[in-house]
């Protein structure tokens, strides 16, 4: 076999071995898809949207007080990490670029985003739950905002590092101090990245169930007071998923479709965001 | 000291004198002195890494937005030393203005480009700064091609009308010097003759230190030429003499294409 045709067949099973990397991948993904949609699809009617949890051994319900409470634990993680996250992004871009306190600000947000998310569920558990008097639903928040944080840190500070320096040394050139530059020109010029990060650590948290079970707890009644144990989705599908019930392990199913479905919507909706952002 | 002669029958806005410019150890520019002459066209020219856009970047001290870079000496406007630390650099940057190589349009719409400026510095009512922003991008010959669509993005525009667009940002600033650092090297050739016939326009209200590349287009637009090399200023004069007769074998060289 001369060089030439030993290139052309490990390229061939090269692309070959990728192929099968994908079909595995690929597979997983719409094995669970599937398991969802078969198992999960029969529990979503209008009752499974305006019931409350039942209670055991009684008939139907639905997910109204958990669906509820997981929007509302998410819009306050969301409205508290945001700001955090942003500004806390900008000070590693823009501002603290080679400052020792930013290189462990940075190393720190590293080691949030991998930390165990049950490890952050214990401490706030210790922190807020243990100390102030019970679960609630902005324990659960505090839960999942630190888990947000770290992801629109990182995002927000690797999408300003993409801002041309020229584009930057324009707006300074222009007599602008340091944080106009940063807040109306480079921000704005990497908005859509920045959105898109937000709306992915939305995603991640959408699914926790670890931190919400030391934090939010659980709460079989509808309520929107967050200073109460709240009901939410992922701790509703673990206890359910694991009872005798069969109708409250068909209402399981049904959120972990509900979830599924929220979180590749979210993920869609993000990566349309962004390509049409940025082809602009 | 015979560089700075040529420019003694003009009045100086800016005063070089032995500057030395530092990137961490590497000396970048070598006891550059020289005047740069008001509303007058000063251009810059020389080969690559010859200095000429450290020099430019000292006279709005861009450099300071570098750790490790620093220069020594002093350039005198208005009988202060821009270099003195006490000196507020954004008040600089403010008179003295800066377009750039590469277009670079804020990312927003482009009467938000001019206005967003014009706002650090002044409170004009809305329709001041209307007639502020049609000022400026009158003034940058580009009025014409946006006034109908000033709502859009600045990054709509073409690449030349975008350079135009800077320029007019920058003059709305009301700077006394605009510093012009290769702002046609990205161009096409009809963009670069618009720009090159812009900045004939502005040296009467403005005085412009322009960098360029190219020689030709420094001895069609410039009054005063320094032609500079390995960081230092080889000979400057007017571009007249300076082109047709070099004083320095180097500058012969140069101009006459033999290295560069």
């Amino acid at each position: 076999m001369n060089l030439y045709a030993r290139r052309v067949w490990t390229n061939r099973f090269g692309i070959a071995l990728s192929m099968v990397a994908m079909a595995f991948g690929l597979l997983a993904l719409l094995w669970i898809l599937w398991t969802l949609f078969y198992n999960g699809f029969a529990a979503l009617s209008w009752e499974f949207f305006t019931q409350d949890t039942p209670a055991p051994g009684s008939a139907g319900g639905g997910l109204r007080n958990a669906i509820v409470g997981s929007l509302l634990i998410i819009v306050v993680t969301t409205l508290v990490s945001t700001p955090i996250g942003i500004l806390a992004g900008i000070y590693l871009a823009e501002f603290g670029t080679r400052s020792r306190f930013a290189a462990a600000t940075r190393f720190v947000t590293d080691i949030m985003l991998s930390a165990p998310s049950i490890v952050i569920g214990l401490f706030v558990y210790a922190l807020a739950v243990a100390t102030l008097g019970g679960f609630s639903g902005w324990a659960g928040s505090l839960a999942l905002s630190l888990i947000a944080i770290p992801v629109v840190v990182r995002t927000t500070e690797n999408m300003l590092l993409l801002v041309p320096t020229a584009l930057r040394e324009a707006a300074f050139a222009v007599g602008a101090p340091r944080w106009q530059v940063s807040l109306k020109v480079t921000l704005r010029a990497v908005k859509a990245g920045v959105v898109t990060g937000i709306l992915l650590a939305i995603a991640r948290v959408t699914g926790e169930t670890a931190p919400l079970l030391f934090t939010a707890l659980n709460n079989q009644f509808y309520s929107t007071d967050m200073s109460q144990p709240m009901g939410n989705l992922p701790v509703v599908i673990f206890q359910f998923a694991m009872s005798p019930y069969d109708n409250w392990v068909s209402l399981a199913w049904g959120g972990a479709l509900l979830i599924a479905l929220l979180v590749l919507g979210i993920n869609v909706f993000a990566r349309v965001l962004f390509r049409k952002k940025s082809s602009d | 000291m015979s560089a700075l002669q040529h420019t003694a029958d003009s009045e100086a806005i800016l005063s070089i004198r032995d500057l030395n410019f530092y990137y961490g150890d590497f000396r970048g520019l070598h006891n550059v002195s020289l005047d740069i002459a008001k509303n007058r066209v000063t251009a810059f020219i020389g080969p690559s890494g010859c200095g000429k856009s450290t020099l430019l970047r000292t006279f709005n001290r861009m450099y300071d937005l570098y750790p490790g870079q620093r220069a020594e000496g002093q350039i005198n406007f208005h009988g202060k030393n821009l270099l003195d630390r006490k000196q507020d650099v954004n008040l600089v940057r403010a008179k003295i203005g800066m377009v750039f190589q590469k277009p670079t349009p804020f990312p927003m719409t482009i009467y938000e480009n001019i206005a967003f400026g014009v706002r650090l510095y002044e409170k004009l009512p809305k329709s001041q700064m209307d007639d502020r922003v049609e000022w400026a991008l009158r003034k940058a010959a580009i009025w014409e091609e946006t006034k109908d669509k000033l709502q859009q993005s600045g990054l709509s525009l073409s690449g030349g009308q975008q350079q135009r667009l800077c320029i007019a940002r920058t003059i709305a600033v009301k700077p006394e010097i605009v510093l012009l650092d290769e702002p046609t090297s990205a161009l096409d050739p009809i963009s670069t003759a618009k720009i090159e016939e812009l900045i004939d326009e502005l040296k009467n209200d403005y005085t412009i230190a322009i960098v360029t590349h190219n020689m030709q287009q420094a001895a069609r637009i410039s009054d005063f030429t320094a032609f500079m090399y390995l960081g230092e200023l080889v000979e400057f004069g007017k571009t007249d003499s300076l082109f047709v007769k070099p004083q320095k074998k180097q500058t012969e060289d140069y101009i006459t294409g033999r290295f560069g």
